[in-house]
């Protein structure tokens, strides 16, 4: 690595540090509940390493216990994890041009919500060593906290668990404000984002939405509208 | 359960990882038009935005201790504080409130 490699992978490290404590958090519980399914330590485990995808590895949870059919599991995710999609579009704008081609198909095991959210917000061309370093510490903390879970139950108490689960949130309120202090159109984008998310997860008939698909429809719908509304000009996007 | 637990986790892993490997490796060219650019950029924002409200209200034994963090983590990060302490001290204040709430 040379040496801006070097630093970024550091700095990707440490701003993963807060990742990390999420979902070691996140995943701690999914053990729990993966051993409740029937699964074993080891299957739980190994479906967090390979997946990587809290909303999606708990929902596959329902379709296994429920022997439903590989159709239906992969139907299942590709519809919960399609904001992903979304996401690696997104980046496939901000890797660095100078970057060989060939990172990109390890980058791309390592779009989650928050990877996504800090590369995302990179000043500049994205390094994908700045992804890596997030993705060194993250994936740990995905696998060990998948394991805990399992193996130990209960260890933390709720009390702990509980505060460590707004971590994640927290966390990505610290990505979007910063940039909607100096750009008052994503300020307006991003009030306007919580309002109408919490207008569908309150109001009748739309509430019945699930949390994958109310995602998708709102991030479609509102980017457009954004995008039709305030076209970014060129340097800024 | 009727099917293997493994082939169902190769299955979700495969879908999963193709979903997030097709648009980056598909997509390398600069995109030209304005409106794709934008709403590109637009899409993190938004996205971001509707995962954590009213998610975080959710997350916790009471709303009041998710809405304390909440804005907890909207005046620090306005203040320009760091992730992990803008994630941090919105975490100690969930449970601190939580000690007095629940």
């Amino acid at each position: 690595m040379s040496r801006t490699n070097t630093q970024q992978f550091i700095k990707g490290c440490r701003d993963g540090v807060p990742i990390m404590l999420g979902y070691l958090a996140v995943s701690f519980s999914f053990g729990i509940k993966a051993l409740l399914e029937h699964l074993t330590v080891g299957q739980a485990v190994l479906m967090s390493v390979l997946n990587l995808t809290s909303a999606g590895q708990f929902a596959s949870l329902s379709v296994i216990s429920a022997a439903g059919s590989y159709l239906e599991l992969a139907l299942s995710q590709l519809i919960i994890n399609l904001r992903y999609c979304l996401m690696s579009a997104s980046l496939s704008q901000k890797v660095d041009p100078k970057a060989p081609f060939f990172h990109r198909f390890i980058m791309s095991f390592g779009v989650t919500d928050e990877i996504f959210a800090l590369s995302a917000a990179a000043e500049g061309p994205l390094s994908p060593f700045y992804t890596y370093g997030q993705m060194a510490v993250a994936i740990p903390g995905w696998t060990i906290g998948t394991l805990l879970g399992a193996i130990a139950g209960n260890i933390l108490p709720a009390r702990v668990l509980v505060a460590l689960s707004v971590a994640l949130y927290c966390m990505f309120i610290a990505i979007i404000v910063p940039p909607a202090k100096k750009n008052r159109t994503l300020a307006v984008v991003i009030a306007a984002s919580m309002l109408v998310s919490a207008v569908f997860c309150y109001a009748p008939y739309l509430r019945e939405i699930s949390a994958g698909m109310r995602v998708i429809i709102l991030t479609m719908v509102l980017s457009v509208a954004a995008a039709l509304i305030r076209p970014v000009k060129e340097e800024a996007a | 359960m009727s099917g293997n637990v493994y082939i169902y986790i190769l299955v979700m892993a495969g879908v999963t990882y193709l979903i997030r490997m097709l648009p980056l490796t598909l997509i390398t060219r600069k995109i030209q038009s304005t409106f794709i650019r934008s709403f590109l950029y637009y899409v993190p924002y938004v996205t971001l935005s509707v995962m954590t409200f009213p998610a975080i209200l959710r997350e916790t034994s009471t709303p009041w201790s998710g809405a304390a963090g909440f804005v907890t983590a909207l005046l620090l990060s306005y203040k320009g504080k760091g992730l992990i302490f803008v994630s941090l001290c919105s975490c100690a204040v969930v449970f601190l409130l939580e000690l007095v709430l629940v």
